[in-house]
């Protein structure tokens, strides 16, 4: 388990967080730092970099790295918790043209707080959490069961039986 | 052996809530539809299929889209469809409910202040939309629980 994974999501670009995990890479040379970066133009110079995995390898580097860093949305966060790993998230802004909405701020207020999840302020604070998150042990998510709540699912059963 | 589900959702966020629910329709006749490709892996032994993704930032590609999705659904001949989004999931109920399919939408997580823009729709063609928070449960929105 070695280094640091980011992801920044695939629907649309995000190059606020690959410049600055690719600037948080040129800082710590010794760290190995793989950025999926999407639909981005911007292409790491640093780190190094993949446009878009395949969904069986983007969840084995969710596993298989020291830290998880993406954008705050929720196919990020729920193969964090699935992984038990933490995940340290810069929210996408609509003011910035980074998604339609500002949910994403929302998904940090109502989801982030959930133990082993973490939510930067803005990118001097990611790189900062980075480098903090790195070097203690970190607090990793609670582990969950690979399926949502039961009676959840039993009620769409019904759903689909009624 | 039991109803002909379709499972249908975009990519990322939306398929793996999707997958989380999965328990829901084991032992029915599932199919999955997504649009990455290397979601596959994950499906297990189900028919699967792929369509072009579309959202309200490139509504231009609804009607690729759309052609994928009723190609989907005449293959397919669901009884039931579930989805987890976004706007694909909302063309799928849209095409299928005036055959009397029974569609259920389970908002996004994601939608934590507000109900996404489809899911604003989905009552419209949808025969129950559900929401993962209880403040946000309303008038026609249940709220059943959630993915996490």
């Amino acid at each position: 388990m070695s280094g640091v994974f980011v992801s920044v999501g695939s629907m649309m670009p995000f190059d606020r967080l690959t410049r600055a995990m690719d600037e948080w890479a040129a800082a710590n040379p010794g760290i190995p730092v793989e950025i999926q970066i999407g639909k981005g133009d911007y292409e790491p110079r640093h780190a190094k970099w993949v446009r878009k995995l395949a969904l069986p390898d983007y969840q084995a580097r969710v596993a298989g790295c020291a830290l998880f860093v993406a954008h705050c949305g929720m196919g990020s966060i729920i193969s964090a918790i699935e992984a038990g790993k933490p995940i340290l998230m810069l929210p996408r802004l609509q003011a910035q043209g980074e998604h339609n909405t500002d949910h994403q701020l929302a998904t940090a207020k109502h989801v982030g707080i959930r133990p082993g999840l973490h939510v930067a302020a803005n990118e001097e604070d990611l790189k900062a959490r980075a480098s903090a998150l790195l070097a203690e042990t970190g607090t990793a998510p609670a582990p969950i069961s690979r399926f949502a709540d039961p009676e959840f699912t039993a009620r769409i059963r019904a759903f689909i039986e009624s | 052996m039991g109803k002909r589900v379709l499972a249908i959702a975009s990519g990322g966020g939306h398929f793996i809530q999707l997958m989380r629910l999965s328990p829901a329709w084991d032992g029915h006749a599932v199919s999955i539809a997504t649009v990455d490709p290397t979601s596959r892996a994950l499906v297990g032994d189900v028919p699967f299929f792929t369509f072009r993704d579309v959202s309200r930032a490139d509504w231009w590609r609804i009607p690729a889209a759309t052609l994928d999705i009723a190609a989907i659904l005449l293959k397919v001949r669901p009884q039931v469809i579930i989805t987890t989004g976004a706007l694909p999931g909302l063309i799928a109920c849209a095409l299928a409910r005036p055959f009397g399919v029974k569609c259920l939408w389970v908002d996004s997580i994601a939608n934590s202040e507000v109900l996404s823009g489809s899911g604003a729709q989905a009552g419209r063609v949808c025969s129950q939309v559900v929401t993962q928070w209880p403040h946000l449960a309303a008038d026609k929105v249940e709220h059943w629980g959630s993915v996490l």
